[in-house]
């Protein structure tokens, strides 16, 4: 288990480097350069030439690169323009703002998702079935930055239950209770979609378990209904279901850009839209690297869970 | 709808854990200040952006400042100035007993410090940049502080818009102790002159500062300002609404109308140095012909784009210089009226009926406004007037690529905005014959004519206000003429803020100035 874990994390430092050439070599070919994003109207090619130079961005792309991964190497991920600080500081505490907010998203969507599923399917075309799928079918298809906006324009404009924007209060704020309710409108804006894939998953998971003949053996034996969905039939379901989690987890992750701007989150993914928009290669970058090492590193964890949960895979 | 949802929830109100009171009410004497983006650095001579420059005004002063509601300037940390008669030698006198947030004194070696900091090349700080914007002072040539009280610039050349330069945020006076004391990180530790001292700048989420109560000019009584970056303007919106935020500025024109209807805010306006034009391309093509030029400003309807696509946040443009600064402006300048049948009869003598033609448009960008609605509304316009024009449509920093090297062989218009400082910029930087892009200007229409050259020129060299003005007024005449650009419109800047602040102005320069403003 332990070499299996070290083989697929070694397996990503190619990945991770070949990204970066990637990135570097398609942040040199969109056309505009940080000088111009940075004097905008003022970017005659004499100040552009001028801020390069002081940018250090005249020399050719090679050695650019060179110098990024050299530096990256140390620890040092350089620094980015836009922004006038180490592009390290900026991009691990605005990741730390996504992960808190993708990760309440991901417990809501699980839960709420699985459990929705598992009614929907016990009871088929039933009432509660109908319900489900209704909602589901709402769910997929609601735009998220749009139910975002309704959600703010009625808990924080209209109610004032719920601050409207942002991380924690701008004045006198702090503490977990401050952190809860900023976090309640964005994390439940971002779980809407991937909860209903998941219940609508899990639904057909379950329904193809339910089907089989042990689940027929085991009600046939007398087990209780509860026990043999749970037991039985759930858990199983669970191991198809895993690995589709693990891919919501990177649709939360993705999505939370659309999110964090409209609930002002301070996360990863606002700041990668800025720095793109301002040509910030670096902290491009930075911002790229750790979000794509993070995606690594939950497909690595789902497929951990699968096989702990799915003895045959071990 | 709202009311409704408001009744059906009255009985989830009743087992709401949360009651009504979360509401974000902001405290009396702290200010919160909605800013539309992050800003990038506090050090002033890094920066470019308005956002920016609303914070940093509050925390610098610069030697001259511009008179409130207008773009003239009037001492600050220099209690008076003189200029030798041939423009190229000016002396300052710094005000007496001025000291930095952090303690240090103004004095003569301080401002040498930050004008040598950007411009010299070899001065040990000059790595704390870069100064994208040092070219404002590219005409210094040197800096010399005789005494700890006066400060002398010798210029290359006479320059006249060199005062107004100074006014603007790239002429703020840095603390030199905080610059040698926080080197490249000096923009994440600011310390100024100004009425507001930096407490804390947390990222993404706000910067603090705090009155200083030993501000030259009387301290503030405001006790602290916040600003907060809001980058979705709707979200912006909605922390108004919800009380989360004193003043909000660039307010979408969609939701002027619900906060000037409403009696518990107050909605400023105020038109600005800023111009919204189309670049026409006088070298080839039809719109080398300035009858087709005059044609295209003929039929553009801009009080239609004014009052329906900008929903009045913007006034109709006449000519290159906006009415702003008032002193330079020619009132007597009247803007081409809507009149499609005069276009139909410009193109028709010069042969240009149903020419096609190719016209750049931005996805948004710096003073843009609304660039895709403006396009489309003026391709309907000139579609009108039998002209067949194609949208090519770039995102802001690949329309810039596109369009300052210049428009030749690639389209005959494009769209362009301008916020400036003194009259001098625009029309020197993108309406001379030496301007064209190859000689590293933004005419990128390829206007040119002697006449405006000279004008230009001299507007420069002159040191009499009035003598400058006249040299403007005339230029404006003549450009206005010859039409190298459509002349479309000069945008209004709104705010709106709470009734709880009051003694809140804009300024024609879009500076955000606090130090006048209360609230309980």
């Amino acid at each position: 288990m332990w070499l299996y874990i070290g083989k697929r994390l070694l397996a990503t430092v190619p990945i991770l480097l070949g990204l970066s050439v990637i990135v570097f070599a398609m942040m040199a070919a969109i056309p505009g350069d940080p000088a111009t994003a940075i004097l905008g109207s003022y970017a005659t090619p004499e100040n552009v030439e001028r801020l390069n130079r002081q940018l250090g961005l005249d020399r050719s792309l090679v050695e650019q690169y060179l110098t990024w991964l050299g530096n990256l190497l140390q620890g040092d991920m350089g620094r980015s323009y836009a922004l006038n600080r180490p592009v390290a500081d900026e991009v691990f505490e605005r990741f730390g703002a996504t992960l808190v907010l993708a990760g309440a998203s991901l417990l809501l969507c699980s839960l709420f998702g699985l459990l929705a599923g598992v009614i929907a399917a016990v009871g088929q075309f039933g009432w509660r079935d109908r319900i489900v799928t209704f909602l589901v079918l709402i769910g997929i298809s609601t735009p998220s930055f749009w139910l975002g906006l309704l959600l703010i324009m009625l808990f924080a404009v209209e109610l004032q239950w719920l601050p409207a924007s942002g991380m924690f209060a701008i004045y006198g704020g702090g503490g977990p209770l401050d952190l809860l309710a900023h976090l309640a409108l964005p994390a439940i804006t971002l779980a809407v979609v991937a909860t209903a894939v998941i219940a609508r998953l899990t639904r057909t998971a379950m329904l193809e378990v339910l089907r089989q003949d042990y689940v027929r053996t085991a009600r046939a034996k007398g087990v209780s209904e509860r026990r043999v969905i749970y037991r039985h039939a759930f858990k199983s379901a669970l191991v198809a279901v895993i690995p589709v989690i693990g891919i919501q987890t990177g649709f939360v992750l993705g999505g939370a850009v659309y999110i964090e701007t409209v609930f002002q989150w301070p996360g990863i993914g606002r700041m990668l839209v800025n720095a793109i928009s301002t040509r910030d290669l670096l902290l491009v970058q930075g911002g790229v690297l750790v979000v794509a090492a993070s995606y690594v590193f939950f497909n690595l964890l789902a497929d951990v869970a699968q096989t702990l949960v799915d003895p045959r895979l071990r | 709808m709202f009311s409704l949802i408001r009744r059906m929830l009255v009985v989830a109100a009743a087992f709401g854990a949360f009651g009504a009171t979360a509401a974000a009410q902001t405290p009396p004497g702290v200010l919160i200040v909605a800013q539309i983006a992050e800003p990038k650095s506090l050090d002033p001579h890094a920066v470019t952006a308005v956002n920016d420059f609303r914070i940093l005004m509050n925390v610098y002063d610069g030697l001259v400042r511009y008179k409130p509601g207008s773009l003239e300037v009037e001492p600050a940390l220099a209690e008076s100035w003189t200029v030798s008669d041939d423009g190229t030698v000016y002396t300052f006198t710094l005000r007496d007993g001025v000291t930095f947030h952090d303690g240090s004194a103004l004095d003569a070696e301080a401002v040498k410090f930050n004008f040598d900091r950007m411009l010299d090349e070899s001065h040990p700080f000059h790595d704390t940049g870069p100064f994208p914007l040092s070219f404002f002072f590219g005409s210094v040539d040197s800096v010399e502080a005789p005494d700890p009280k006066t400060v002398v610039f010798r210029l290359k050349e006479p320059y006249a818009p060199f005062l107004s330069n100074l006014a603007y945020p790239t002429g703020l006076i840095v603390s030199p102790a905080a610059v040698e004391e926080h080197g490249e990180d000096f923009g994440r530790n600011p310390s100024g002159t100004g009425p507001f001292k930096f407490v804390e700048w947390e990222s993404n989420a706000k910067v603090v500062v705090e009155a200083n109560p030993d501000y030259w000019g009387g301290a503030p009584d405001l006790k602290a300002v916040v600003f907060r970056p809001i980058t979705d303007a709707n979200t912006r919106v909605a922390e108004m609404l919800s009380g989360g935020i004193d003043v909000m500025v660039e307010v979408p024109p969609d939701n002027l109308s619900t906060f000037a209807d409403d009696a518990s805010y107050t909605v400023f306006e105020q038109a600005g140095p800023h111009l919204w034009f189309l670049i026409l391309n006088a070298k080839e093509g039809p719109m080398a012909d300035r009858k087709v030029r005059q044609a295209v400003n003929y039929a553009i309807d801009k009080k239609a784009l004014v009052e329906n696509v900008l929903q009045g946040t913007a006034a109709i443009a006449a000519g290159p210089t906006p009415p702003a600064f008032a002193w330079a402006y020619n009132e007597a300048l009247e803007p081409y009226p809507h009149d499609p049948e005069k276009a139909k009869a410009l193109l028709k003598e010069a042969g240009a009926e149903g020419a096609s033609l190719t016209f750049y448009v931005t996805e948004g960008g710096s003073g843009m406004l609304d660039p895709i609605a403006m396009g489309s509304a003026i391709q309907a316009d000139l579609a009108e007037v039998g002209l067949d024009v194609t949208i090519e449509t770039y995102e802001w920093n690949t329309f810039l690529g596109k369009v300052n090297p210049g428009l030749e062989g690639k389209a005959d218009m494009a769209e362009m905005a301008w916020m400036t400082n003194d009259p001098d910029t625009l029309p020197y930087l993108a309406l001379r014959t030496d301007a064209f892009p190859d000689k590293g200007g933004f005419n990128s229409g390829y206007y040119s004519n002697p006449e405006v050259d000279t004008l230009l020129e001299d507007a420069r060299k002159a040191t009499d206000q009035a003598e400058r003005a006249r040299l403007y007024k005339e230029m404006q005449e003549i450009v206005h003429e010859d039409a190298p650009w459509a002349f479309i419109a000069n945008w209004k800047q709104n705010a709106v803020t709470s009734t709880r602040v009051e003694g809140f102005e804009l300024q024609p320069s879009f500076f955000l100035l606090l130090d006048g403003v209360t609230k309980n």
